[in-house]
């Protein structure tokens, strides 16, 4: 894989990750748009500016961890996998059925890079940590970076991982909220409001900053960022807007657990030239 | 290994104080091996790994779920886990992390749970865990052992960090008669014949293979001739030895401090169903939690002491 600092080649891949997302949902006939949108840029940065690795060597030992703790927004993480070279794209639009190696939501089974298994919300930060303290405990340059919902945020294994890593100081944690405000039954604001959010981090004596999450040249400087932090593990605050790019779909509910029909995928095929 | 009639039992330590000295042997061997803990090192004797390996013990704080997920990712990068807590603790708070960060994936994690059933006594049936085996045998890729003193819960610790693969090892509170000598090999899936006998085979595990052993002599004053084997791997579990108990002495019974509806009984009922059919009676704690009083009171109130598995070894063999 080339990977780019270029603000303009993360947007072209960005883009490219969206039409993929949406053409395999579509296909799919189900799966999750909403969320999967949303956390483009922050996977599209990490993976081809960020993050340390290598899809030649998956199992290279130095390697940073990437962990989609929302799981259920797979799609943007097997169509950057796809596009580093670490699986077959050709096999895209087999999500979710019989067979592919594109399950529900991510499965090591089926791809032996994925660091975790992950769709049961709450769960990815404490694995994040484990793989940052082993990094830690062999002097390995290694760090974590953990994709967070908003809506999932809300389970209260995440607070007691938020609360180890303030307290252990695991400086090479990265915490990315995909902040689109919405999650299954509607808006976060009307389930369960988070705000405030950064201060939340901070009390837990984390590092914690706030951006737009579709802002790359923002994203590459917060990773820098938290980088350059010692001390604290760090939390990046990401506003983002659900459904991003596809116009009916930002901020819409509706799209959170909905798959578009074969005209909306083309509608926002358009949309996405 | 080696078969007597008559055991002398001799009090040992503890199968959790066990466990604490095997990791810590386990720690001088082999640097990936690390503990973790959730504010009860002191009871788990984690603390003898956490003074000898400061920098390999993590203290995870009140936080079960939190500490079975880091313990994950640990042994995704290559770790060897210990996860230690009370059993009920690791087990039922634990479980969600335990399915979909350890078995599911498949990951090389190791959880110990310490206090288990009803024999911890005064602190009541909060503490008590007595579903612990029924949940860690439900989760597919999970080895389970449950050793009954302290020489076989040393070698099953040993065993468990060879073995690649999520493990949970149950051990208890009080002190345990010593069954074993210190030749005595123990492997997963196998399991320990401890008497020969003709007229019946029982099966037990953890603390509850001393009083079979107990019961297997009183029933030996009685003309019966009774085989007692320590399963001490719950899972995988050895077919061939229940088969062998089934076709040779026609009748089982099944010992254990657990709950009978879905611990060892249950799954070696299921083997002998399949195989070779015989009468089964099952001694364990019933469809019940238990309640505060001393260990001894409470294993004889609810019916898990040599005269109940005597008892139950009566019943089997007249329905032969």
């Amino acid at each position: 894989m080339k990977k780019t600092s270029n603000v303009e080649e993360l947007q072209a891949i960005s883009k490219q990750v969206r039409r993929e997302i949406v053409e395999m949902i579509t296909h799919a006939g189900s799966g999750h748009p909403g969320g999967s949108l949303s956390a483009v840029e922050i996977v599209v940065t990490l993976f081809f500016d960020a993050m340390r690795h290598d899809p030649a060597n998956p199992q290279w030992p130095d390697r940073d961890r990437f962990i989609l703790s929302k799981g259920h927004a797979a799609p943007v993480l097997y169509s950057v996998m796809a596009e580093c070279g670490y699986t077959p794209k050709d096999q895209l639009n087999t999500l979710r059925k019989l067979g592919s190696i594109y399950q529900g939501h991510p499965d090591r089974r089926f791809i032996p890079a994925l660091e975790a298994s992950t769709g049961s919300l709450g769960e990815g930060l404490s694995l994040g940590i484990g793989m940052a303290l082993a990094a830690k405990l062999d002097s390995r340059p290694s760090r974590s970076y953990v994709v967070l919902g908003d809506g999932e945020i809300q389970e209260g294994q995440i607070w007691e991982a938020a609360m180890f890593g303030g307290d252990k100081k695991v400086d090479n944690l990265v915490a990315i909220v995909d902040y689109n405000r919405i999650q299954l039954d509607g808006f976060v604001n009307d389930i369960m409001p988070l705000e405030p959010l950064a201060d939340k981090w901070r009390a837990f004596n984390w590092h914690a900053l706030e951006l737009n999450g579709h802002d790359i040249p923002a994203l590459q400087a917060a990773f820098a960022e938290a980088e350059r932090t010692k001390g604290k593990p760090t939390a990046i605050i990401a506003h983002t807007i659900k459904g991003k790019g596809v116009s009916f779909m930002e901020n819409n509910p509706k799209f959170h657990g909905v798959a578009p029909t074969e005209q909306e995928m083309e509608k926002a095929l358009v949309e996405l030239r | 290994m080696e078969t007597k009639t008559k055991f002398e039992l001799k009090m040992g330590v503890a199968t959790r104080e066990a466990f604490g000295q095997a990791l810590v042997d386990l720690g001088r061997k082999d640097k990936n091996v690390v503990a973790l803990d959730a504010d009860l090192a002191k009871s788990t004797y984690t603390n003898l790994f956490a003074k000898e390996f400061p920098d390999r013990f993590i203290e995870c704080g009140i936080a079960e779920a939190d500490m079975i997920g880091i313990g994950a990712g640990l042994a995704s990068s290559g770790k060897i886990p210990f996860a230690a807590s009370f059993s009920v603790f690791a087990m039922n708070k634990g479980f969600e992390q335990l399915r979909v960060c350890a078995a599911f994936p498949n990951v090389n994690l190791k959880v110990v749970g310490t206090h288990s059933g009803i024999s911890i006594g005064e602190d009541g049936p909060s503490q008590m865990s007595i579903e612990d085996l029924g949940l860690a045998c439900s989760l597919p890729n999970f080895t389970v052992l449950s050793p009954a003193d302290e020489i076989s819960t040393r070698v099953l610790v040993h065993a468990a960090a060879a073995h690649v693969g999520p493990v949970f090892i149950r051990t208890g509170r009080p002190k345990t008669p010593i069954i074993y000598t210190g030749e005595a090999k123990f492997a997963i899936g196998g399991s320990a014949q401890l008497t020969d006998g003709h007229d019946l085979t029982i099966i037990a595990t953890g603390l509850l293979v001393a009083e079979a052993l107990r019961a297997q002599e009183s029933l030996e004053n009685e003309g019966l001739s009774a085989r007692v084997i320590d399963m001490y791997s719950i899972k995988p579990l050895d077919r061939a030895a229940i088969i062998r108990a089934a076709q040779e002495t026609r009748a089982i019974v099944v010992a254990e401090e657990h709950l009978v509806a879905s611990g060892l009984g249950v799954r070696v009922a299921q083997v002998v169903a399949e195989t070779a059919p015989v009468p089964m009676e099952f001694v364990g704690i019933q469809d019940t939690y238990a309640e505060s009083g001393t260990p001894d009171e409470l294993m004889r109130k609810y019916g898990l002491v040599a005269t109940d598995i005597a008892a139950a070894a009566r019943r089997v063999i007249a329905r032969k």
